[in-house]
């Protein structure tokens, strides 16, 4: 399985928010064991969708030169379940953006229902740093992430505003 | 503004950042030590104070990094010399110096970076603007 935890951006306002949906088949693996007679998808996994949201929101403020790694969550609240078939949206907004690293708040709705909000710190790391931890791969911005931002693009160029995504 | 306006708030900062109980949170708490801060808090702390009282603060400044860079004029098996506590007091000069110059180990030094030592740089810059 791929590790790409949102389907499409519905709305980018670089350097300020970026909203992203995810729609929840019964065939992703997750829902095989998490649980058995009961799919729902695992916390971790929705924060993650989030953090691809706001990471990508992040990187694209210095066009992805710098690599961008989720540091630290201060907070999460989770509040909801959300079941295969049902459809997440994501919307995070930039709070602080600096040199070292940015923070972003963020909220996951499943349809109309808030089921959970966080605070995400994302560290910049220079190139020397990350190339010594990470190597040359670029993990955060991985070719598929920035394939779906560059499709939000592309359908925000073709009409006024992005899609609202239906739900 | 007296430290005892800007500890409250420094403390809710370090609340938040380290998750953190209120009641652990004193002056003389020392951020590793008593209240299990590691590398990333202490950039997640800087942006939040920045946050909280309208300053830009330099990483550097408040929690300088590499101050001996293993010169053995400031550092000498493990234990800075008179020089390197020279070094540290311009460096810090919101810590207090005073305990650690007694058993000055470089392993001693994070215990340097105490809520103290936050309250009064604060108090430093805020005045500072004025």
């Amino acid at each position: 399985m791929r590790w790409v935890w949102i389907d499409r951006f519905t709305a980018f306002e670089p350097g300020k928010s970026a909203t992203a949906t995810k729609c929840l088949s019964h065939a992703e693996d997750h829902f095989a064991e998490h649980f058995p007679g009961f799919p729902v998808m695992p916390a971790p996994l929705i924060l993650e969708g989030l953090a691809q949201t706001g990471g990508i929101l992040v990187g694209e403020v210095n066009q992805f030169r710098e690599k961008v790694v989720l540091a630290k969550i201060p907070f999460a609240k989770f509040t909801g379940e959300a079941m295969a078939g049902e459809q997440l949206t994501y919307k995070t907004d930039i709070l602080d953006l600096k040199k070292e690293g940015a923070v972003v708040r963020g909220t996951v709705h499943c349809g109309t229902r808030l089921i959970a909000e966080a605070e995400i710190f994302f560290a910049h790391l220079d190139h020397s740093r990350s190339a010594q931890v990470f190597g040359d791969q670029n993990f955060v911005f991985s070719g598929e992430l920035q394939h779906l931002l560059g499709l939000a693009k592309l359908a925000a160029a073709k009409t006024p505003e992005l899609p609202a995504a239906a739900g | 503004m007296t430290l005892d306006e800007i500890f409250p708030r420094v403390k809710t900062q370090l609340v938040d950042a380290l998750g953190a109980d209120e009641d652990d949170v004193k002056l003389t708490s020392r951020l590793q030590a008593d209240l299990n801060a590691e590398s990333i808090d202490f950039l997640d702390i800087v942006f939040r104070l920045e946050r909280e009282f309208g300053l830009k603060i330099d990483r550097n400044e408040l929690f300088p990094e590499s101050i001996f860079q293993g010169d053995p004029k400031l550092i000498q098996n493990g234990v800075l010399t008179a020089d390197g506590l020279d070094e540290l007091r311009t460096k810090m000069p919101y810590a207090d110096i005073a305990k650690f110059e007694k058993n000055p180990k470089f392993e001693l030094i994070g215990d340097l970076f105490t809520v103290e030592l936050i309250t009064k740089y604060i108090q430093s810059k805020l005045n500072q603007k004025v």
